[in-house]
Protein backbone atom coordinates (compact mmCIF):
# COMPACT_ATOMS: atom_id res chain seq x y z
CA UNK A 1 0.00 0.00 0.00
CA UNK A 2 2.43 2.46 0.75
CA UNK A 3 4.70 1.70 -1.57
CA UNK A 4 1.68 2.14 -4.83
CA UNK A 5 1.43 5.34 -2.72
CA UNK A 6 4.87 6.61 -2.94
CA UNK A 7 4.78 5.08 -6.92
CA UNK A 8 1.92 7.60 -7.61
CA UNK A 9 3.76 10.62 -5.94
CA UNK A 10 6.52 9.57 -8.32
CA UNK A 11 3.85 9.58 -11.26
CA UNK A 12 2.92 12.72 -10.33
CA UNK A 13 6.19 13.80 -9.90
CA UNK A 14 6.97 12.99 -13.39
CA UNK A 15 3.85 14.72 -14.83
CA UNK A 16 4.57 18.12 -13.11
CA UNK A 17 8.42 17.62 -14.01
CA UNK A 18 7.97 17.04 -17.95
CA UNK A 19 5.38 20.22 -17.72
CA UNK A 20 7.98 22.57 -15.94
CA UNK A 21 10.31 21.28 -18.41
CA UNK A 22 8.41 23.43 -20.92
CA UNK A 23 9.04 27.01 -19.62
CA UNK A 24 12.31 28.78 -19.02
CA UNK A 25 11.67 30.14 -16.11
CA UNK A 26 10.60 26.72 -14.08
CA UNK A 27 13.11 24.06 -16.18
CA UNK A 28 15.12 23.43 -13.43
CA UNK A 29 12.79 22.87 -11.29
CA UNK A 30 11.24 20.58 -13.12
CA UNK A 31 13.97 18.69 -14.25
CA UNK A 32 14.64 18.45 -10.16
CA UNK A 33 11.19 17.15 -9.58
CA UNK A 34 11.22 14.63 -11.92
CA UNK A 35 14.64 13.37 -10.39
CA UNK A 36 12.79 13.22 -6.66
CA UNK A 37 10.48 10.98 -8.56
CA UNK A 38 12.88 8.95 -9.97
CA UNK A 39 14.56 8.45 -6.61
CA UNK A 40 11.71 7.81 -4.87
CA UNK A 41 10.37 5.20 -7.08
CA UNK A 42 14.10 3.53 -6.65
CA UNK A 43 13.71 3.29 -2.87
CA UNK A 44 10.75 2.57 -2.64
CA UNK A 45 11.05 -0.47 -4.87
CA UNK A 46 14.54 -1.35 -2.71
CA UNK A 47 12.83 -1.26 0.19
CA UNK A 48 9.35 -3.01 -0.54
CA UNK A 49 9.35 -5.17 -3.18
CA UNK A 50 10.56 -9.25 -2.98
CA UNK A 51 13.86 -8.24 -3.66
CA UNK A 52 16.53 -11.22 -2.18
CA UNK A 53 19.71 -10.24 -3.33
CA UNK A 54 21.27 -6.66 -3.03
CA UNK A 55 24.56 -7.72 -3.94
CA UNK A 56 24.73 -7.29 -7.79
CA UNK A 57 22.25 -4.03 -7.62
CA UNK A 58 24.44 -2.03 -5.16
CA UNK A 59 27.80 -3.17 -7.56
CA UNK A 60 25.46 -1.79 -10.88
CA UNK A 61 24.55 0.87 -9.45
CA UNK A 62 27.73 2.02 -7.98
CA UNK A 63 28.86 2.01 -11.29
CA UNK A 64 25.99 3.11 -13.28
CA UNK A 65 26.10 6.31 -11.40
CA UNK A 66 29.77 6.64 -11.49
CA UNK A 67 29.96 6.70 -15.27
CA UNK A 68 26.72 8.47 -15.62
CA UNK A 69 27.99 11.37 -13.21
CA UNK A 70 31.28 11.73 -15.21
CA UNK A 71 30.08 11.48 -19.16
CA UNK A 72 27.54 14.75 -17.75
CA UNK A 73 30.01 16.33 -16.05
CA UNK A 74 32.64 16.15 -18.91
CA UNK A 75 30.75 16.13 -22.11
CA UNK A 76 31.01 18.87 -23.83
CA UNK A 77 28.02 21.29 -24.36
CA UNK A 78 28.55 20.60 -28.52
CA UNK A 79 28.46 16.46 -27.95
CA UNK A 80 25.26 16.97 -26.49
CA UNK A 81 23.25 15.00 -29.00
CA UNK A 82 25.22 12.02 -29.16
CA UNK A 83 25.05 11.96 -24.99
CA UNK A 84 21.41 11.81 -25.26
CA UNK A 85 21.60 9.53 -27.89
CA UNK A 86 24.23 6.83 -26.01
CA UNK A 87 22.16 7.43 -22.96
CA UNK A 88 18.87 6.69 -24.67
CA UNK A 89 20.07 3.68 -26.28
CA UNK A 90 21.39 2.30 -22.86
CA UNK A 91 17.57 3.00 -21.48
CA UNK A 92 16.31 0.77 -24.32
CA UNK A 93 19.04 -1.89 -24.17
CA UNK A 94 17.99 -2.02 -19.98
CA UNK A 95 13.84 -3.02 -20.82
CA UNK A 96 15.11 -5.68 -23.69
CA UNK A 97 17.24 -7.09 -20.94
CA UNK A 98 14.67 -7.15 -18.51
CA UNK A 99 12.27 -8.80 -20.62
CA UNK A 100 14.65 -11.20 -21.44
CA UNK A 101 15.69 -12.09 -17.97
CA UNK A 102 12.00 -12.19 -16.67
CA UNK A 103 10.91 -14.22 -19.07
CA UNK A 104 13.45 -16.95 -18.61
CA UNK A 105 12.73 -16.94 -14.95
CA UNK A 106 9.00 -17.36 -15.63
CA UNK A 107 9.87 -19.50 -17.99
CA UNK A 108 11.23 -21.92 -15.10
CA UNK A 109 8.46 -22.31 -12.65
CA UNK A 110 5.32 -23.00 -12.98
CA UNK A 111 2.66 -21.97 -14.60
CA UNK A 112 4.75 -20.51 -17.12
CA UNK A 113 4.30 -17.53 -19.28
CA UNK A 114 0.99 -16.18 -19.91
CA UNK A 115 0.27 -15.58 -23.33
CA UNK A 116 -0.38 -11.60 -22.41
CA UNK A 117 2.82 -11.71 -20.81
CA UNK A 118 4.75 -13.42 -23.88
CA UNK A 119 3.47 -10.16 -26.11
CA UNK A 120 4.56 -7.71 -23.73
CA UNK A 121 8.14 -9.62 -23.92
CA UNK A 122 8.06 -9.52 -27.88
CA UNK A 123 7.32 -5.77 -27.34
CA UNK A 124 10.08 -5.31 -25.50
CA UNK A 125 12.33 -6.54 -27.19
CA UNK A 126 11.43 -5.33 -29.93
CA UNK A 127 11.28 -1.76 -28.91
CA UNK A 128 14.48 -2.18 -26.62
CA UNK A 129 16.85 -3.89 -28.88
CA UNK A 130 15.65 -1.20 -32.35
CA UNK A 131 16.17 1.58 -29.65
CA UNK A 132 19.45 0.42 -28.24
CA UNK A 133 21.31 -0.57 -31.88
CA UNK A 134 19.55 2.52 -33.59
CA UNK A 135 20.47 4.72 -31.05
CA UNK A 136 24.20 3.64 -31.18
CA UNK A 137 24.02 4.54 -35.21
CA UNK A 138 22.93 7.95 -34.10
CA UNK A 139 25.49 8.47 -32.28
CA UNK A 140 27.92 7.50 -34.62
CA UNK A 141 26.65 9.53 -37.35
CA UNK A 142 26.54 12.38 -35.08
CA UNK A 143 30.49 11.83 -33.58
CA UNK A 144 30.95 11.26 -37.40
CA UNK A 145 32.67 8.03 -37.02
CA UNK A 146 30.11 6.64 -39.50
CA UNK A 147 29.34 8.17 -42.34
CA UNK A 148 26.78 11.14 -41.91
CA UNK A 149 25.32 11.06 -45.22
CA UNK A 150 22.45 8.95 -46.10
CA UNK A 151 23.76 5.32 -46.40
CA UNK A 152 21.88 3.48 -49.35
CA UNK A 153 21.71 -0.60 -49.58
CA UNK A 154 20.41 -2.32 -52.61
CA UNK A 155 16.38 -3.69 -51.89
CA UNK A 156 16.55 -1.78 -48.61
CA UNK A 157 12.27 -1.84 -47.89
CA UNK A 158 12.09 -5.17 -48.84
CA UNK A 159 15.07 -6.12 -46.70
CA UNK A 160 13.31 -4.67 -43.90
CA UNK A 161 9.89 -5.71 -44.49
CA UNK A 162 11.55 -9.46 -44.45
CA UNK A 163 13.26 -8.86 -41.10
CA UNK A 164 10.00 -7.57 -39.88
CA UNK A 165 8.23 -10.46 -41.14
CA UNK A 166 10.80 -12.93 -39.49
CA UNK A 167 10.32 -10.94 -36.14
CA UNK A 168 6.68 -11.54 -36.51
CA UNK A 169 6.93 -15.34 -37.27
CA UNK A 170 9.53 -15.84 -34.27
CA UNK A 171 7.08 -13.63 -32.28
CA UNK A 172 3.91 -15.75 -32.90
CA UNK A 173 6.24 -18.50 -31.89
CA UNK A 174 7.40 -17.41 -28.77
CA UNK A 175 3.59 -16.33 -28.17
CA UNK A 176 1.76 -19.54 -28.96
CA UNK A 177 4.01 -21.19 -26.02
CA UNK A 178 7.15 -22.99 -28.06
CA UNK A 179 9.98 -20.84 -26.87
CA UNK A 180 13.68 -21.56 -26.27
CA UNK A 181 16.46 -19.49 -26.12
CA UNK A 182 17.03 -20.00 -29.68
CA UNK A 183 13.90 -17.96 -29.96
CA UNK A 184 14.70 -14.87 -27.50
CA UNK A 185 17.75 -14.50 -29.61
CA UNK A 186 16.24 -14.81 -32.68
CA UNK A 187 14.32 -11.58 -32.27
CA UNK A 188 16.66 -9.68 -30.42
CA UNK A 189 19.33 -10.57 -33.12
CA UNK A 190 16.85 -9.57 -35.98
CA UNK A 191 15.80 -6.35 -33.72
CA UNK A 192 19.72 -4.77 -33.14
CA UNK A 193 19.57 -5.40 -37.12
CA UNK A 194 16.29 -3.71 -37.86
CA UNK A 195 17.69 -0.76 -35.48
CA UNK A 196 20.90 -0.70 -37.68
CA UNK A 197 19.52 -1.05 -41.20
CA UNK A 198 16.56 1.66 -39.92
CA UNK A 199 19.12 4.66 -38.70
CA UNK A 200 21.95 3.55 -41.49
CA UNK A 201 20.18 5.58 -44.82
CA UNK A 202 19.10 8.59 -42.67
CA UNK A 203 21.23 11.54 -43.12
CA UNK A 204 23.22 13.39 -40.10
CA UNK A 205 21.30 16.71 -40.34
CA UNK A 206 18.13 14.49 -39.71
CA UNK A 207 19.83 12.97 -36.40
CA UNK A 208 18.12 15.08 -33.73
CA UNK A 209 14.71 14.07 -35.19
CA UNK A 210 15.62 9.91 -35.51
CA UNK A 211 16.71 10.76 -31.59
CA UNK A 212 13.30 12.32 -30.36
CA UNK A 213 11.88 9.57 -32.05
CA UNK A 214 13.92 6.80 -30.63
CA UNK A 215 13.50 8.12 -27.05
CA UNK A 216 10.02 8.13 -27.30
CA UNK A 217 10.78 4.13 -28.53
CA UNK A 218 12.71 3.99 -25.26
CA UNK A 219 9.54 5.42 -23.38
CA UNK A 220 7.16 2.38 -24.96
CA UNK A 221 9.83 -0.19 -24.48
CA UNK A 222 9.73 0.65 -20.78
CA UNK A 223 6.10 0.76 -20.52
CA UNK A 224 6.12 -3.03 -22.33
CA UNK A 225 8.66 -3.65 -19.45
CA UNK A 226 6.50 -2.65 -17.44
CA UNK A 227 3.71 -5.45 -17.77
CA UNK A 228 6.21 -7.77 -18.31
CA UNK A 229 7.47 -7.60 -14.70
CA UNK A 230 4.15 -6.39 -13.69
CA UNK A 231 5.40 -2.57 -12.50
CA UNK A 232 2.74 0.00 -13.12
CA UNK A 233 5.45 3.04 -12.42
CA UNK A 234 6.92 1.79 -15.74
CA UNK A 235 3.80 1.46 -17.87
CA UNK A 236 3.04 5.23 -16.70
CA UNK A 237 6.61 6.92 -16.98
CA UNK A 238 6.89 4.77 -19.89
CA UNK A 239 3.44 5.79 -21.23
CA UNK A 240 4.11 9.89 -21.10
CA UNK A 241 7.99 9.59 -22.49
CA UNK A 242 6.42 7.55 -25.39
CA UNK A 243 3.96 10.10 -25.87
CA UNK A 244 5.60 13.57 -25.37
CA UNK A 245 8.04 11.69 -27.34
CA UNK A 246 5.68 11.99 -30.32
CA UNK A 247 4.90 15.24 -29.86
CA UNK A 248 8.54 16.23 -29.60
CA UNK A 249 9.62 14.57 -32.80
CA UNK A 250 6.34 15.96 -34.28
CA UNK A 251 7.70 19.54 -33.48
CA UNK A 252 11.17 19.05 -34.75
CA UNK A 253 10.33 17.65 -37.85
CA UNK A 254 8.10 21.15 -37.80
CA UNK A 255 11.33 23.28 -36.86
CA UNK A 256 13.05 21.20 -39.56
CA UNK A 257 9.93 21.90 -42.52
CA UNK A 258 10.42 18.05 -42.39
CA UNK A 259 7.23 15.13 -42.54
CA UNK A 260 8.24 12.30 -40.10
CA UNK A 261 7.30 9.82 -43.24
CA UNK A 262 9.95 11.91 -45.57
CA UNK A 263 12.50 11.39 -42.73
CA UNK A 264 12.36 7.68 -42.25
CA UNK A 265 11.80 6.45 -45.88
CA UNK A 266 13.29 9.89 -47.96
CA UNK A 267 16.91 9.81 -48.39
CA UNK A 268 17.24 13.74 -48.21
CA UNK A 269 20.26 15.48 -48.41
CA UNK A 270 22.01 12.83 -51.03
CA UNK A 271 23.28 16.17 -52.49
CA UNK A 272 22.03 15.64 -55.87
CA UNK A 273 20.12 17.87 -56.39
CA UNK A 274 21.82 21.08 -55.53
CA UNK A 275 23.87 21.37 -59.17
CA UNK A 276 20.90 21.85 -61.04
CA UNK A 277 20.08 25.32 -58.89
CA UNK A 278 20.44 27.52 -61.41
CA UNK A 279 22.15 30.86 -61.63
CA UNK A 280 23.81 29.71 -58.15
CA UNK A 281 26.78 28.99 -59.62
CA UNK A 282 29.34 32.39 -59.99
CA UNK A 283 32.06 34.22 -58.45
CA UNK A 284 32.89 34.57 -54.38
CA UNK A 285 34.16 37.64 -52.80
CA UNK A 286 36.78 36.36 -50.49
CA UNK A 287 37.95 38.77 -47.52
CA UNK A 288 41.18 38.77 -45.63
CA UNK A 289 40.38 38.98 -42.02
CA UNK A 290 41.77 42.76 -42.27
CA UNK A 291 39.20 43.45 -44.82
CA UNK A 292 36.06 41.92 -42.72
CA UNK A 293 37.65 43.95 -39.70
CA UNK A 294 36.66 47.08 -41.61
CA UNK A 295 33.51 46.36 -42.23
CA UNK A 296 32.93 45.09 -38.58
CA UNK A 297 34.44 47.06 -36.67
CA UNK A 298 32.70 50.03 -37.69
CA UNK A 299 29.50 49.23 -38.32
CA UNK A 300 26.98 50.53 -35.66
CA UNK A 301 24.53 47.29 -35.85
CA UNK A 302 25.57 43.60 -35.95
CA UNK A 303 23.64 40.56 -35.90
CA UNK A 304 25.44 37.11 -35.49
CA UNK A 305 23.94 34.15 -37.40
CA UNK A 306 25.74 31.00 -35.64
CA UNK A 307 25.12 27.88 -37.10
CA UNK A 308 26.20 24.11 -37.08
CA UNK A 309 30.16 25.08 -38.59
CA UNK A 310 30.21 26.98 -35.01
CA UNK A 311 29.25 24.04 -33.08
CA UNK A 312 31.34 21.85 -34.76
CA UNK A 313 34.48 24.24 -34.03
CA UNK A 314 33.24 24.51 -30.53
CA UNK A 315 34.02 28.84 -31.35
CA UNK A 316 31.40 30.03 -29.31
CA UNK A 317 33.20 31.57 -26.63
CA UNK A 318 35.24 32.98 -29.13
CA UNK A 319 32.12 34.57 -31.05
CA UNK A 320 30.84 36.11 -27.41
CA UNK A 321 34.29 37.87 -27.46
CA UNK A 322 34.45 39.63 -30.65
CA UNK A 323 30.49 40.92 -29.98
CA UNK A 324 32.06 41.86 -26.68
CA UNK A 325 34.46 43.98 -28.37
CA UNK A 326 32.08 45.00 -30.96
CA UNK A 327 29.83 46.21 -28.29
CA UNK A 328 32.68 48.16 -26.04
CA UNK A 329 33.05 49.76 -30.13
CA UNK A 330 29.64 50.99 -29.69
CA UNK A 331 27.58 48.96 -31.87
CA UNK A 332 24.22 47.03 -31.06
CA UNK A 333 24.70 43.19 -31.30
CA UNK A 334 22.42 40.90 -31.63
CA UNK A 335 22.65 37.15 -32.48
CA UNK A 336 19.26 35.28 -34.78
CA UNK A 337 19.07 31.64 -33.76
CA UNK A 338 17.05 29.81 -36.22
CA UNK A 339 14.94 26.89 -34.51
CA UNK A 340 17.50 24.05 -35.89
CA UNK A 341 20.56 26.18 -35.93
CA UNK A 342 23.61 23.65 -34.47
CA UNK A 343 23.36 19.78 -34.49
CA UNK A 344 19.89 19.70 -32.94
CA UNK A 345 16.80 22.35 -32.05
CA UNK A 346 17.48 24.32 -29.34
CA UNK A 347 21.70 23.84 -29.37
CA UNK A 348 22.60 26.66 -30.50
CA UNK A 349 21.01 28.42 -27.48
CA UNK A 350 22.82 25.85 -24.86
CA UNK A 351 25.64 26.70 -26.11
CA UNK A 352 25.49 30.56 -26.04
CA UNK A 353 24.47 30.16 -22.66
CA UNK A 354 27.24 28.13 -22.07
CA UNK A 355 29.65 31.25 -23.13
CA UNK A 356 27.77 33.11 -20.95
CA UNK A 357 25.38 34.85 -23.38
CA UNK A 358 22.20 36.81 -22.12
CA UNK A 359 19.47 35.04 -23.15
CA UNK A 360 17.54 37.76 -24.42
CA UNK A 361 20.22 38.71 -27.23
CA UNK A 362 19.25 35.61 -28.64
CA UNK A 363 16.23 36.56 -31.06
CA UNK A 364 14.37 34.11 -32.85
CA UNK A 365 13.41 33.99 -36.66
CA UNK A 366 10.12 36.00 -36.26
CA UNK A 367 11.80 38.36 -33.82
CA UNK A 368 14.96 38.97 -35.97
CA UNK A 369 14.22 38.58 -39.51
CA UNK A 370 12.08 42.15 -39.74
CA UNK A 371 15.69 43.51 -38.38
CA UNK A 372 18.16 42.43 -41.00
CA UNK A 373 16.85 45.08 -42.93
CA UNK A 374 17.83 47.74 -40.68
CA UNK A 375 20.94 46.18 -39.79
CA UNK A 376 24.73 47.34 -41.42
CA UNK A 377 26.44 43.98 -40.86
CA UNK A 378 25.14 40.17 -40.46
CA UNK A 379 27.99 37.76 -39.68
CA UNK A 380 26.94 33.95 -40.84
CA UNK A 381 29.48 31.56 -38.55
CA UNK A 382 28.98 27.85 -40.19
CA UNK A 383 25.22 28.28 -40.89
CA UNK A 384 23.88 27.50 -45.01
CA UNK A 385 20.95 26.42 -45.25
CA UNK A 386 19.10 28.18 -42.91
CA UNK A 387 20.47 31.45 -44.81
CA UNK A 388 19.82 30.38 -48.05
CA UNK A 389 17.71 33.02 -49.96
CA UNK A 390 16.33 29.85 -52.15
CA UNK A 391 14.12 28.50 -50.05
CA UNK A 392 12.60 31.77 -49.93
CA UNK A 393 12.72 32.48 -53.79
CA UNK A 394 13.39 29.75 -55.67
CA UNK A 395 10.40 27.07 -55.87
CA UNK A 396 12.59 24.13 -57.43
CA UNK A 397 15.03 24.14 -54.43
CA UNK A 398 15.23 21.34 -52.50
CA UNK A 399 14.64 23.49 -49.70
CA UNK A 400 12.14 25.27 -50.70
CA UNK A 401 9.50 26.47 -48.01
CA UNK A 402 12.03 26.11 -45.16
CA UNK A 403 11.66 29.40 -42.90
CA UNK A 404 14.82 30.76 -43.09
CA UNK A 405 16.96 33.63 -41.50
CA UNK A 406 16.59 37.15 -44.24
CA UNK A 407 20.37 37.54 -43.94
CA UNK A 408 20.91 39.06 -47.47
CA UNK A 409 18.60 41.97 -46.83
CA UNK A 410 21.25 43.42 -44.70
CA UNK A 411 23.99 46.27 -45.99
CA UNK A 412 27.09 43.65 -45.92
CA UNK A 413 26.90 39.83 -45.11
CA UNK A 414 29.89 38.38 -43.78
CA UNK A 415 30.25 34.58 -43.89
CA UNK A 416 32.67 32.62 -42.03
CA UNK A 417 32.95 29.28 -43.49
CA UNK A 418 35.08 26.35 -43.73
CA UNK A 419 34.80 25.44 -47.98
CA UNK A 420 31.99 26.55 -50.47
CA UNK A 421 31.00 22.67 -49.74
CA UNK A 422 26.96 22.98 -49.76
CA UNK A 423 24.91 22.71 -46.63
CA UNK A 424 23.25 19.30 -45.19
CA UNK A 425 20.69 19.51 -47.79
CA UNK A 426 22.58 19.57 -51.18
CA UNK A 427 21.56 22.83 -52.51
CA UNK A 428 24.00 25.54 -53.57
CA UNK A 429 23.62 28.83 -51.97
CA UNK A 430 23.23 32.10 -53.42
CA UNK A 431 23.55 34.57 -50.98
CA UNK A 432 27.46 33.46 -50.90
CA UNK A 433 27.46 34.94 -54.66
CA UNK A 434 26.04 37.94 -54.21
CA UNK A 435 27.91 41.23 -54.31
CA UNK A 436 26.86 42.13 -50.64
CA UNK A 437 28.40 39.27 -49.15
CA UNK A 438 32.02 38.60 -48.28
CA UNK A 439 33.67 34.87 -47.74
CA UNK A 440 36.07 35.02 -44.85
CA UNK A 441 37.62 30.79 -45.45
CA UNK A 442 38.38 28.91 -42.32
CA UNK A 443 37.58 27.17 -39.03
CA UNK A 444 35.40 29.46 -37.17
CA UNK A 445 37.31 29.51 -34.29
CA UNK A 446 40.17 30.56 -36.07
CA UNK A 447 38.37 32.95 -37.99
CA UNK A 448 36.92 34.61 -35.15
CA UNK A 449 39.96 34.57 -32.98
CA UNK A 450 41.37 36.14 -36.03
CA UNK A 451 38.64 38.77 -36.61
CA UNK A 452 39.04 39.45 -33.03
CA UNK A 453 42.54 40.48 -32.96
CA UNK A 454 42.45 42.81 -36.29
CA UNK A 455 39.18 44.71 -34.63
CA UNK A 456 41.57 45.55 -31.77
CA UNK A 457 44.19 46.96 -34.05
CA UNK A 458 41.79 49.27 -36.10
CA UNK B 1 -2.68 -16.92 -15.99
CA UNK B 2 -4.45 -16.20 -19.06
CA UNK B 3 -6.19 -12.75 -18.51
CA UNK B 4 -5.05 -10.25 -20.03
CA UNK B 5 -3.83 -7.14 -18.33
CA UNK B 6 -6.48 -4.84 -18.41
CA UNK B 7 -5.48 -2.64 -15.49
CA UNK B 8 -2.38 -1.89 -16.82
CA UNK B 9 -4.03 -1.15 -20.25
CA UNK B 10 -6.31 1.48 -18.51
CA UNK B 11 -3.29 2.90 -17.38
CA UNK B 12 -1.06 2.69 -20.69
CA UNK B 13 -3.53 4.65 -22.34
CA UNK B 14 -4.58 7.38 -19.68
CA UNK B 15 -0.48 8.16 -19.35
CA UNK B 16 -0.50 8.29 -23.34
CA UNK B 17 -3.32 11.20 -23.21
CA UNK B 18 -1.38 12.87 -20.25
CA UNK B 19 2.20 12.74 -22.05
CA UNK B 20 0.31 14.39 -25.49
CA UNK B 21 -0.95 16.85 -23.05
CA UNK B 22 1.32 18.16 -20.84
CA UNK B 23 3.99 18.99 -23.83
CA UNK B 24 2.33 21.55 -25.96
CA UNK B 25 4.10 24.89 -26.45
CA UNK B 26 7.83 24.16 -26.20
CA UNK B 27 10.03 27.57 -27.03
CA UNK B 28 12.52 26.23 -29.32
CA UNK B 29 15.29 27.52 -26.73
CA UNK B 30 14.45 24.53 -24.68
CA UNK B 31 14.03 21.68 -27.11
CA UNK B 32 17.17 20.11 -26.60
CA UNK B 33 16.92 20.47 -22.25
CA UNK B 34 13.54 19.08 -22.76
CA UNK B 35 14.86 16.03 -25.19
CA UNK B 36 17.83 14.86 -22.46
CA UNK B 37 14.90 15.70 -19.73
CA UNK B 38 12.09 13.28 -20.88
CA UNK B 39 15.26 10.86 -22.13
CA UNK B 40 16.25 10.57 -18.19
CA UNK B 41 12.59 9.90 -17.18
CA UNK B 42 12.31 6.91 -20.03
CA UNK B 43 15.16 6.09 -17.47
CA UNK B 44 12.53 4.21 -15.47
CA UNK B 45 13.24 0.93 -16.99
CA UNK B 46 15.91 1.31 -14.11
CA UNK B 47 12.72 0.06 -11.40
CA UNK B 48 12.16 -2.92 -13.63
CA UNK B 49 16.13 -3.75 -13.90
CA UNK B 50 16.19 -3.18 -9.80
CA UNK B 51 13.62 -5.99 -9.39
CA UNK B 52 15.27 -8.32 -12.16
CA UNK B 53 18.60 -8.38 -10.53
CA UNK B 54 17.26 -8.57 -7.22
CA UNK B 55 15.35 -11.93 -7.98
CA UNK B 56 17.97 -13.25 -10.26
CA UNK B 57 18.91 -16.45 -10.20
CA UNK B 58 21.81 -18.09 -11.83
CA UNK B 59 24.79 -16.93 -13.64
CA UNK B 60 23.03 -15.85 -16.96
CA UNK B 61 20.48 -14.00 -15.07
CA UNK B 62 22.65 -12.09 -12.52
CA UNK B 63 24.96 -10.96 -15.22
CA UNK B 64 22.15 -9.70 -17.35
CA UNK B 65 20.10 -8.28 -14.72
CA UNK B 66 23.67 -6.41 -13.64
CA UNK B 67 24.09 -5.20 -16.94
CA UNK B 68 20.78 -3.59 -17.02
CA UNK B 69 21.24 -2.18 -13.91
CA UNK B 70 24.27 -0.41 -15.26
CA UNK B 71 22.71 0.76 -18.21
CA UNK B 72 19.40 2.06 -16.72
CA UNK B 73 21.26 3.44 -13.94
CA UNK B 74 23.48 5.30 -16.27
CA UNK B 75 20.44 6.62 -18.63
CA UNK B 76 18.84 8.25 -15.06
CA UNK B 77 21.84 9.35 -13.48
CA UNK B 78 23.76 10.97 -16.72
CA UNK B 79 20.22 12.18 -17.81
CA UNK B 80 19.41 14.33 -14.95
CA UNK B 81 22.39 15.80 -14.31
CA UNK B 82 23.26 16.42 -17.73
CA UNK B 83 20.15 18.20 -17.92
CA UNK B 84 20.59 20.18 -14.68
CA UNK B 85 23.98 20.81 -16.36
CA UNK B 86 22.37 22.51 -19.36
CA UNK B 87 19.60 24.82 -17.18
CA UNK B 88 21.98 25.94 -14.88
CA UNK B 89 23.31 28.09 -18.13
CA UNK B 90 19.92 29.91 -19.13
CA UNK B 91 20.58 32.93 -17.33
CA UNK B 92 19.39 36.37 -17.84
CA UNK B 93 22.40 38.95 -17.59
CA UNK B 94 22.19 42.40 -17.29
Amino acid sequence: MAANLSYLVASGLFIIGLKQLSSPVTARRGNTLAAVGMFLAVVVTLLDQEIVSFGTILVGVVIGSAVGAAAAHWVKMTAMPQMVAVFNGFGGGASALIAWVEFTRLAEGSPGVSAAIAVAVVLSLLIGAVTLSGSFVAFGKLQEWLPTAPVRYPLQHPLNLLIFLGLLAFAVYLIGGAAGMGNLMAITGLSLLLGVLLVLPIGGADMPIVVSLLNSYSGLAGAAAGFVVGSNILIIAGALVGASGIILTHIMCRAMNRSLANVVFGGFGTGTKGEDVPGATGTVREASAEEAAIVLGYARSVIFVPGYGLAVSQAQHQLRELADLLERRGAKVRYAIHPVAGRMPGHMNVLLAEANVSYDKLCDLEEINPEFSRTEVAVVVGSNDVVNPSARDVPDSPIYGMPILNVDQADHVLVLKRSLKPGFSGADNPLFHKDKTMLLFGDAQDSLTKLGQEVKAL
Amino acid sequence: MTEIPVFGLYIFVLAMFAGFEVITKVPPTLHTPLMSGSNAISGISIIGALLIAGQADGTLQTALGLLAVILATINVVGGFLVTDRMLRMFKRKS
